[in-house]
């Protein structure tokens, strides 16, 4: 502990620290710091403020050395590269507080499972009424084609990143799920690497649990799909494109895996089975990684306008000839309208209460909570069901009378397609602005695999919404992200 | 390997060459032109542009310095230095995961460094007697950047497929260039020698072999004993030496023949002929033989050759017919 003679809240480095409702990661109080945050505060206040910013110049050097870069779509610059803005002080988490996050997230997305399993065939949920049909069936998510079809060891998520946020009384609750293509987790992996060169003493101290085998667990999950009767199957991540946002994510993790990245030109369809185009011939493919939404996937399938995907893929899949992962149509699950019941989904299949809670969502299809909706949206925020990277939303306390306006129309005229939520202020975490630690508000995505059972490496992706006040942390609206450390006790 | 990969790592390769090439050009013709007459100059610098495969978009205006700018920077211009690096790149970034980190630091740096804005020098600027400098200075970085991305290629990716492609690339545009550096100098050097200023040849003919990074090579076989005909032996037919033509063809060969190796050698049989027909006739032709035919015709053969070659490669590995792969 430092020294009672000066206040903590009079430290030079705090000058412009925020306290105020929200929970924050660092300070239990004014001048009280959280046990597992004292050797960090100690560190940084002993650097001074040009080593600080030396370290830091040099993460970012790094990251744009190594092409660590994503593209932005509709701005001005025509889809330049940018890094992903790296903040140095790591968020830290301690082993209790994962362990519940652990057997929240193994138990949800367990559920989830379930429930598309039953929805694609038999339907006991929606005949016992605990979800509405016509809420399923109106998702544009829903594929009619899964309808009836067995997929490998019943595992529909292999992947998921689920985005937690913690509430002011410092509880975890779940904000959304991402079951289709969720991306991120390369970052996840060289903030580690950056910061254990950046602050190597002061990681060693800390005993924090490693992240690196995420790669080898993920090729781990996609050889457990592979077909019956390919022993040793050939995987592949699809890639769109290099144009794709997440290009620098695929070929990470395509190198760390050791497998191909194959974008649609590269794959030919024959009798069912999916051939990639070598130098030595066409080469059977077996396991798909695929980055790329089901619209787009399969022109003969879904959309017919698509040029990403590969003609006959779903038949192939149909055959059983290939696997995916994840498996078409997952994106049902993860609508921002049967998130609300996701609760009561738990609880059905498995007979349990939620470890990890939900936001408070109104559905505003019932005219009762749109009517309330309706006349508090200077309160509340409003999100399409099927938009995810901070796109299609409305942040009622920091929008203008004509945004909520246009909304309201929207909502009227398609209510199905829009749930809204109180405005959380959710937890914020020391950032090095400039030459002071400010508070910014975070969330967490961690990286969840479904192979033959339920793993998480401990941490994440916490991003952290860089600009102040603001409560959007996604990467394309001037988010930036930092390193999650889980202790190991 | 992917056929979508191997022709990313191709063409990273080629484009590679190409900047390297181009570098080395405008840094000779620079130089030289410091010690000669505003005439002579004015042929090289128009001789400069067939060099580079006479770009239509270009055309000679009597500024040396203009001439420079754009065919560094103009990336409109597709075989300027910026453009073949920025392909180059854009090609490497295609295929991240097959090259080795190092081989992408190192580009990646190269191309951050020659598309920083402040790099360029101002086209407008007042202080033209700095104007003369600051190319130089950036061809060298060009020209290091280059050789070290090419020393870490070598030195970090594995020798397998993907490298061999590179090889491929490397210098099948090699033995293009030279061919095509031979062609231009033919007219001065061999047809109208004596179109050339009085004491002004040596300074061509050390122009020539630097074009090809060959002088010093060039003075370990023959001594500093420099003439036409030897140079012409030099470049076209030299073993051992990296820019000739022959040592090009020779790598070549052995890098096609690795790349059969994995894929069954009958297929690939009509780009074996193909490629031993030109080596062959590297291997055993005398120069004094080609310098008493048709010297034009010989080098622009090479030079379609290298196109067929291309061709054939792609028909084999890159671009071939579905249907015929499914049949095989």
């Amino acid at each position: 502990m430092h020294p009672a003679q000066a206040k903590l809240s009079e430290h030079a480095l705090l000058k412009n620290y925020l306290l105020d409702r929200a929970y924050d990661e660092m300070f239990a109080g004014p001048d009280d710091l959280h046990p597992h945050y004292e050797p960090l505060f100690e560190r940084f206040s002993s650097l001074p403020a040009d080593e600080l910013q030396r370290r830091k110049h040099s993460a970012e050097l790094s990251f744009l050395n190594q092409g660590i870069t994503f593209t932005v779509y509709g701005r001005e610059d025509g889809g330049a590269e940018h890094i992903f803005p790296y903040d140095l002080v790591p968020r830290i988490i301690t082993a209790a507080e994962w362990a519940t996050v652990e057997r929240g997230l193994t138990q949800r997305i367990t559920a989830l499972n379930l429930f598309l399993r039953d929805i694609y065939n038999e339907g006991r949920i929606l005949k016992d009424g605990v979800v509405p049909r016509e809420t399923v069936y109106s998702c544009k998510h829903f594929r009619r084609q899964m309808v009836g079809l067995q997929v490998p060891r019943n595992v529909y998520v292999s992947i998921c990143g689920t985005d937690l946020i913690r509430m002011e009384n410092g509880e975890f609750v779940v904000l959304e799920d991402n079951l289709r293509v969720p991306s991120g987790v390369s970052y996840m992996l060289t903030n580690r690497r950056v910061m254990k060169r950046i602050f190597p003493q002061l990681f060693r101290n800390y005993n924090v649990r490693p992240i690196e085998q995420y790669t080898q667990l993920l090729l781990g999950a996609l050889r457990s799909l592979a077909p019956e009767g390919r022993p040793e199957p050939n995987i592949v991540l699809l890639s769109p494109g290099v144009f794709n946002s997440a290009y620098f994510e695929h070929t990470y993790l395509a190198r760390q895996m050791g497998i191909e990245l194959v974008e649609g030109r590269d794959l030919v369809t024959h009798d069912n089975v999916i051939y990639m185009r070598t130098t030595g011939g066409l080469r059977r493919v077996d396991v798909i990684y695929r980055r790329v939404d089901d619209d787009f996937i399969d022109p003969m399938a879904f959309r017919g306008d698509s040029i990403l995907g590969v003609a006959g893929l779903f038949n192939a899949y149909r055959a059983g000839n290939v696997t995916l992962a994840n498996a078409f149509g997952t994106g049902v699950a993860d609508d921002k309208a049967i998130y609300a019941y996701v609760p009561d989904i738990i609880k059905y299949y498995l007979g349990e209460e939620p470890i990890l809670q939900n936001v408070k969502t109104y559905l505003l299809t019932d005219p009762k909570s749109r009517r309330h909706v309706l006349q508090n949206l200077d309160k509340l925020v409003v999100k399409a069901v099927g938009e995810s990277g901070g796109y299609g939303m409305l942040i009622g306390p920091h929008s203008t009378a004509a945004q909520r306006e246009e909304f309201a129309q929207k909502i009227e005229a398609d209510p199905r397609n829009y749930i809204a939520q109180p405005t959380i202020s959710f937890s914020r975490a020391p950032c090095l602005i400039g030459d002071n630690l400010e508070a910014r508000h975070v969330d967490l995505r961690p990286y969840i695999l479904y192979g033959d059972k339920v793993t998480i490496v401990p941490g994440g992706l916490t991003r952290v919404a860089l600009k102040q006040g603001s409560l959007v942390v996604n990467s394309s609206q001037g988010g930036g992200s930092k390193d999650t450390w889980v202790l190991s006790q | 390997m992917l056929s979508r990969v191997a022709d990313s790592l191709y063409w990273m390769s080629r484009y590679i060459e190409r900047a390297e090439h181009a570098t080395r050009l405008l840094d000779v013709n620079l130089s030289l032109m410091l010690d000669e007459s505003a005439t002579s100059a004015d042929r090289r610098w128009q001789r400069l542009l067939v060099e580079l495969g006479s770009p239509k978009e270009v055309k000679w205006t009597d500024d040396p310095y203009e001439l420079t700018q754009r065919l560094s920077f103009d990336t409109g211009l597709k075989g300027s230095i910026l453009s073949c690096i920025i392909s180059a790149r854009e090609n490497a970034r295609h295929v991240r995961e097959q090259i080795s980190t190092e081989q992408w630091h190192r580009l990646n740096r190269l191309y951050l460094q020659v598309t920083r804005p402040e790099i360029r020098p101002d086209m407008d600027a007042e202080a033209a007697i700095d104007r003369a400098d600051q190319p130089t200075e950036f061809l060298q970085q060009v020209m290091e950047g280059v050789h070290q991305f090419q020393g870490v290629s070598d030195s970090t990716m594995s020798h397998g497929e993907g490298w061999q492609f590179i090889q491929v690339g490397r210098y099948i545009e090699r033995a293009a260039a030279i061919a095509l550096l031979l062609e231009a100098y033919h007219e001065d050097l061999w047809q109208h020698s004596d179109r050339i200023p009085e004491g002004n040849e040596y300074l061509e003919w050390m122009g020539l072999l630097r074009s090809a990074t060959a002088f010093e090579a060039y003075c370990k076989v023959y001594t500093a004993d420099v003439t036409p005909d030897r140079i012409f032996e030099f470049l076209l037919l030299d073993q051992e030496f990296p820019h000739s033509v022959r040592f090009s063809i020779d790598t070549l060969e052995r890098a096609l023949e690795a790349i059969h190796g994995e894929g069954g050698k009958s297929r690939a049989e009509p780009l074996r002929r193909l490629v031993g027909r030109l080596r062959a006739s590297l291997s055993y032709s005398s120069a004094d033989e080609i310098l008493n035919g048709d010297i034009v015709a010989y080098l622009r053969g090479i030079q379609f050759q290298c196109r067929g070659i291309h061709e054939m490669m792609y028909q084999l590995y890159i671009d071939y017919s579905i249907q015929a792969a499914l049949a095989g």
